[in-house]
């Protein structure tokens, strides 16, 4: 009796998680997939091939675009680790018990607002009518309106901002753990700073670090509002190629095959980063 | 047992949750603006079993929508007249209409042949005109008083001071600027192809003058309006609402032809409310109702002296762009065959990613 409730609340637990798989992320895929496998022939008629695929390979456009912003996502997440390193430390280590939680309120509130309004604060802030524009013509700076929209640099700026606490929050949550003993014993067997943090910080944050990277990566390879609303006429990010095959060319077939790209794409770089750090999902990500 | 009760009861209280208002709702999937409160408010109360939702949309989203659902979702949709016949061949997304339910009587003959002729398939028509307007271009008067033609977007004297939409307006638009005529080469797609890789070298070189691509009208109006643009490709309507707010700021049919749009009504394939879209369709075309929709859209109506009936300061607005020569002048988007918008879609990606300026 007792052995057929524990199976049942097993299978009672285990059956949403198995529902939002299946549902949500397996059967959608596999319908991309087939899409993606289908060639257009005809007005409503469709055969089978890998037609959508060479299109791409043939295409520079598209493969520089996907290069472009996996570059630009490496480029955000080691910015996202330069600066949340700091802010998660002085947050888990060096901050008093009680600052502690409202500097992590802190970092929460932005997240509270949407994407598509933080964008639009930015815009605010930088396009050439802005505030820091007008500011600057006000201490006399300069004579005339200078606009910062438009380029790969505001573009990052954007990226770093939306994504930096899903860098901060597992970094804090790993080096919260780790005992300030651990340090002082660094410092008593002679090491000095710079020491004690390639030796025994970093190794202990690891896991924080490699979830913190693979996120950001991975959210920031997949975004679309910030790139194209910062990046105006210059933004080619990958995404809004997906956009234009469904939506502007009516070419879902394309489409379904850029959004497998992205994704085989974004994972062969999180595989090779794990590769190269010698870490391994089971021992980063599943410990944090 | 119980399971069984329980789920007899949720299909009963699913079944009667839409008899319970008696209401029957209209989806309208149209434009901004398209829809104002004060027309929707007075819809209901002449109909106060229907009730009216509304979806903003544009052309392509319209009919990414549409097919995704197979022509379900929506009950009426308003895409422009050159959006119906190819979507409807490859898709299969609208229905035929019933003339004899629409007040065909007051629209514009001139509108409505020229929508009937682009949207019959097999002897059924599928759309009917509402609106019409055109895309030129607009400037402010005292900071750019030269600009006439499509070409002059990309004029140095304006440099970092001009904007456009990236989608095939433009391509259209840049080609007639060229001498030559798009349209006349829809029937020869390698000669197309060839207008439009000179096309997109054109606009490659041109981006470098260009401050942003526009998106929708209102990050257009931001931009002109706060003087960080003077000169920019335009639908007419928006330029007339700005015409309000800075008489300096007017549409300029360019020297090649203004190119002449016309939203239109369609069915979805599989609306569930054939006969409130009809009601909407005949209230939105009774004249004091044209005069508050065109007051939201800027657009005039197809209907016979559509023009009389804009509000006074649209109508001011429309003299100060149009003399009786740019009327005559007038080009029609020609219905897309298939293929074009793929060709046009990769020329726009090709410009899109190009690194200019």
């Amino acid at each position: 009796m007792s052995s057929d409730v524990k199976r049942l609340s097993l299978i009672l637990l285990f059956s949403p998680f198995a529902l939002w798989i299946v549902l949500l992320i397996l059967l959608p895929h596999i319908g991309m997939v087939a899409l993606s496998l289908r060639e257009k022939v005809a007005p409503r008629v469709y055969e089978f091939g890998f037609g959508n695929y060479i299109d791409f390979i043939n295409e520079p456009i598209y493969w520089n675009t996907l290069l472009r912003t996996g570059s630009m996502s490496l480029l955000v997440t080691a910015l996202a680790l330069l600066i949340g390193f700091p802010v998660a430390y002085y947050i888990a280590k060096i901050a008093g018990k009680r600052s502690r939680g409202a500097l992590f309120l802190m970092c929460l509130i932005p997240l509270w607002v949407s994407d598509l309004i933080r964008a639009f604060g930015w815009i605010l802030l930088l396009r050439e009518t802005g505030v820091i524009s007008s500011f600057l013509i006000w201490t006399g700076m300069t004579d005339h309106g200078i606009e910062f929209l438009y380029n790969d640099v505001t573009v990052i700026i954007g990226l770093v901002y939306t994504v930096i606490l899903f860098m901060i929050v597992p970094l804090v949550s790993t080096l919260d753990g780790m005992g300030d003993d651990m340090i002082e014993a660094g410092y008593n067997l002679g090491g000095n700073s710079l020491t004690v943090l390639r030796r025994i910080i970093i190794p202990y944050a690891m896991p924080g670090i490699v979830a913190g990277c693979i996120v950001v990566f991975m959210l920031t390879a997949g975004s679309y509002l910030t790139p194209i609303l910062l990046g105006g006429k210059n933004s080619s990010w990958f995404t809004e190629q997906i956009y234009d095959q469904f939506i502007t060319r009516f070419n879902w077939e394309s489409g379904a095959a850029f959004g497998f790209l992205l994704l085989a794409f974004t994972s062969f770089v999180v595989w090779l980063g794990l590769r190269l750090s010698g870490q391994s999902l089971t021992n980063t990500v599943a410990r944090t | 047992m119980k399971p069984y009760v329980l789920i007899v009861g949720l299909v009963a209280s699913t079944a009667l949750t839409p008899a319970a208002g008696f209401a029957e709702t209209l989806r309208l999937l149209t434009w901004g603006s398209y829809a104002p409160e004060e027309l929707i408010q007075k819809f209901e109360e002449k109909y106060p079993d229907i009730n009216v939702e509304v979806t903003f949309s544009n052309n392509e989203e319209m009919i990414a929508k549409l097919r995704a659902t197979g022509g379900a979702g929506f009950d009426l949709a308003q895409p422009s007249h050159d959006r119906i016949y190819a979507a409807q061949l490859e898709y299969d997304i609208y229905k035929p209409l019933d003339l004899s339910q629409i007040n065909t009587d007051v629209m514009s003959p001139v509108h409505l042949d020229a929508v009937k002729t682009n949207t019959t398939i097999d002897g059924a028509v599928y759309a009917v005109p509402h609106q019409w307007g055109t895309s030129g271009l607009m400037a402010n008067m005292t900071e750019a008083p030269d600009v006439a033609g499509w070409d002059d977007l990309c004029d140095p004297a304006y440099a970092g001071k001009t904007s456009m939409r990236l989608k095939r307006t433009i391509l259209l638009g840049t080609a007639f600027a060229m001498g030559e005529d798009p349209f006349a080469m829809y029937s020869d797609l390698d000669q197309y192809q060839d207008l439009l890789d000179r096309v997109a070298e054109t606009l490659i070189t041109c981006k470098e003058n260009i401050k942003a691509y526009w998106q929708g009208g209102d990050d257009l109006s931001a931009m002109m309006l706060s003087g960080e643009i003077v000169a920019s490709e335009t639908w007419d309507s928006t330029a007339y609402k700005l015409y309000d707010q800075n008489s300096d700021i007017v549409f300029i049919p360019p020297e090649t032809g203004a190119l002449t749009w016309i939203d239109t009504f369609a069915i979805p394939a599989k609306g569930k409310a054939d006969d409130a879209a009809y009601k909407w369709i005949n209230f939105v075309l009774e004249p004091e109702n044209i005069t508050i929709m065109s007051g939201s859209t800027g657009a005039i109506a197809a209907v016979q002296g559509g023009a009389d009936l804009l509000p006074a300061d649209k109508k001011a607005a429309v003299n100060a762009s149009f003399t009786q020569e740019d009327i005559d002048n007038l080009k029609f988007f020609a219905n897309i065959p298939p293929g074009v918008e793929d060709m046009e879609g990769k020329t726009l990606e090709k410009i899109k990613a190009a690194t200019g300026g």
